[in-house]
């Protein structure tokens, strides 16, 4: 398998880094090399957040290549328009699911774990490491509504 | 079974150490390292400590090391610098137990004042390198460090950069092998490092290097990899990554154990391959000594310097371009809502003295609509740079502003160093009860140790009178009394500290108020409201006023500003 190139973006509060913790511990537990790459830091502070996951046999760089990207996960208009360009030609861009997602969801909180059913549809990786990833990362008392969610947008 | 965790650099290395029998950590907070240390608390076997400053955490980490225990001290890069002044003679005096020096350096300044490369001060201070390209790789190379350091009595320099401490990976968990401590018995010539006997050692460490340069040709982590011999790379840390990203078919040398630099076997990989290209970030440092050792190389464009590097960059290395592709700006980090450090600055931009401003939550103050900030060198520096800017501009014409952590790490010194030297000014304390910028690490102005507990705790008020204030107030109240307190006490011939505590960091008090009403018949469109600079009001597309009450903590800076009545508090 060639290595899968997923980029986050958005800004500081929107549950991205938690996203990218999902999604790389689910392919961790399906058996594949993950490197998950982000900065901390000013992110805390309302700044721009951006997190790469990159998954594979053997993953080198941490950080995926301008132009390399096959999935892209923008949660906010301005951070699309400055990460678009960095999509594989036949890379998929999801943003149109975000907006989607934002008339669905009521809750911007559980936007995040609505993408992530979202990429799950892309990924192959097994329900049961889906799973798994989503009960080890959220608070037991957000886990039902979350999982609730992540169906939805399957 | 094997038992893998997704562990970041940091986490990976520290729980390496911890494998290796670690009983003492100290550190100050400072991005990218502050997670390490923080690791360590969830160990009863670590004795793990927030030290005040990056000085005293080494002298503690090595006295924890003289002792008989494996010793480790983290900090980032810039932190290093203060505790530059053990760290020189720790090379002479050597250690006992094991004891590793963790640098995180910060190539790209992601958060941090420059973006130096300590790899320099292996060299400086003539001690081992190890530098890992992977949090895999660093949580082996730790061993690896402890060992170093005991075979050879030397401290051991272990350089994370933020791209390696801050990436994820899959990495095995082990378990941990007991190390007994090792005694401690009385040694002058070891260590006491005075001139006659640090004259001995310092022959005795020229011997040691000759000595570590031997294993470092041995050691297999200095890996060569013999691929296409017309392209052969010399690299350390992440920029191997990048290397194998690029370049796969090419040939390598990874360097691990960087310095000494293993020169038979540096020699033996050139002259196998037809074209020599280093990758390194930041400084020139391989390149130099390749070059130094006559071997004909390629190092990257002078403009390579600045910032990380990335696959795309290798290939601008291979074929000897200049760097052009610099990070586009982002959105800009503002304080939180609700954050008690806004009213202060709403009120010194008032004022229009210049403000010293020092290392914290609070430099977000410099940029505009706030630009209530005017220097910010390093950690400490607002106390001491207010005092030569009120001497020289005039008494009134200038102000410190510096967080609780950071008067504690070294603020205290400079306002000692104030009344000695007779200074006239004001020094604002913004307590907001915690190490903010670094994610809320306890203080000793907080009274709560890095493992939560309970402990003496530094009394703000009565340390500044020790040290020769003539006035300290406490204030807390909206940013119009700061500002008339501002005045008044710059008014003064004399040493004031004013102490703002309006309330905690909103990281450690979630608790919130109702937001503001917004009456948008009354509004003027002034914008004083988002001259404020707080995420939860804002202007919209129309140039109307918006509020985002999911954000809004309730603080209500922004309905003093308002002349109009468009804003009132909630009751």
């Amino acid at each position: 398998m060639s290595t899968i190139n997923i980029l986050f973006c958005g800004t500081g509060g929107q549950g991205i880094l938690t996203a990218a913790e999902i999604v790389a511990l689910a392919a961790m537990y399906d058996g594949y090399h993950v490197k998950k790459s982000e900065v901390h830091g000013m992110a805390q502070r309302g700044g721009s957040v951006e997190s790469h996951v990159r998954i594979g046999k053997e993953v080198f760089s941490p950080i995926i290549e301008a132009g390399q990207v096959d999935y892209l996960l923008s949660f906010d208009k301005g951070e699309h328009e400055r990460m678009a360009e960095l999509l594989k030609k036949d890379g998929t861009d999801l943003y149109d699911d975000f907006v989607k997602g934002q008339e669905k969801i009521s809750n911007p909180k559980f936007l995040n774990t609505y993408m992530l059913g979202v990429l799950s549809k892309h990924l192959k990786i097994s329900d049961e490491s889906w799973q798994k990833a989503l009960k080890e990362t959220i608070k037991p008392q957000f886990l039902d509504k979350n999982l609730e969610i992540f169906a939805s947008a399957k | 079974m094997n038992n893998y965790k997704l562990l970041s650099g940091n986490e990976a290395l520290a729980q390496g150490a911890y494998e290796a029998g670690l009983k003492f950590a100290a550190s100050y907070p400072g991005t990218p390292a502050t997670d390490i240390l923080e690791y360590f608390t969830q160990f009863k076997e670590v004795d793990a400590q927030w030290s005040i400053n990056e000085k005293v955490a080494f002298e503690v980490a090595l006295g924890a090391a003289f002792a008989g225990v494996r010793s480790i001290y983290s900090s980032k890069h810039v932190g290093v610098n203060v505790a530059m002044d053990p760290l020189m003679t720790s090379a002479y005096s050597g250690i006992n137990a094991g004891f590793v020096i963790v640098t995180g350096d910060d190539p790209g300044m992601h958060s941090s004042q420059n973006e130096q490369d300590n790899r320099l001060i292996a060299k400086f201070a003539k001690i081992p390198l190890l530098e890992p390209s992977s949090p895999a790789e660093a949580k082996k190379l730790i061993k690896l460090a402890f060992e170093i350091s005991e075979k050879f009595d030397t401290p051991v320099l272990f350089r994370m950069t933020t791209r390696v401490a801050h990436t994820k990976e899959n990495v095995e968990i082990g378990e941990r092998t007991e190390v007994e401590n090792k005694p401690f018995e009385k040694n002058p010539r070891k260590y006491v490092m005075v001139p006659a006997n640090a004259y001995k050692k310092h022959i005795d460490l020229e011997e040691k290097l000759i000595k570590m340069q031997d294993f470092s040709e041995n050691l297999k982590e200095n890996s060569i990899e013999i691929n296409d011999k017309n392209l052969g790379m010399v690299t350390d840390s992440v920029s191997y990554m990048y290397v194998k990203e690029a370049y796969p078919n090419a040939s390598v040398l990874k360097l691990a154990m960087t310095f000494p630099f293993p020169d038979k076997k540096i020699k033996e990989f050139c002259s196998q391959v037809k074209k020599v290209v280093v990758v390194e970030e930041s400084e020139p440092f391989i390149e130099e000594h390749l070059l130094q050792m006559g071997i004909k190389c390629q190092g990257k464009h002078y403009t390579y310097r600045v910032g990380e590097l990335n696959p795309e960059s290798v290939r601008d290395i291979v074929e000897g371009k200049p760097k052009t592709s610099y990070p586009k700006a982002g959105r800009k980090p503002v304080l939180c809502p609700g954050c008690p450090h806004r009213a202060t600055f709403v009120a010194l931009r008032k004022t229009k003295v210049v403000v010293a401003g020092d290392i914290g939550c609070y430099t977000l103050g410099a940029t505009p609509p706030l630009s209530a900030l005017h220097t910010t060198v390093c950690m400490g520096s607002s106390v001491t740079i207010m005092s030569s800017l009120t001497s020289i501009l005039g008494r009134d014409k200038a102000v410190a502003v510096i967080g609780d952590s950071t008067f504690c790490h070294s603020g205290i010194e400079g306002l000692i160093n104030c009344a000695y030297n007779k200074t006239k000014g004001v020094i604002i304390i913004l307590d907001n009860g915690t190490t903010a910028m670094t994610g809320a690490q306890p203080n000793p102005a907080t009274g709560v140790t890095a493992k939560g507990e309970q402990t003496k705790r530094l009394d703000l008020v009565q340390i500044c009178k020790a040290c020769g204030a003539d006035n300290v107030e406490v204030v807390g109240d909206s940013s119009a009394v700061i500002e008339s307190k501002i005045k008044e006490y710059t008014a003064k011939d004399e040493l004031s500290v004013l102490i703002v505590r309006i309330g905690l960091c909103k990281m450690i008090d979630r608790s919130k108020k109702p937001a503001p009403k917004f009456f948008a018949d009354k509004c003027k469109k002034c914008y004083m409201c988002t001259s404020v600079d707080c995420p939860a009001i804002f202007k919209d597309e129309n140039g109307n006023i918006k509020l985002n009450e999911n954000l809004c903590a309730g603080c209500n800076v922004c309905v003093q500003q308002c002349r109009f009545g468009a804003l009132e508090e909630s009751k």
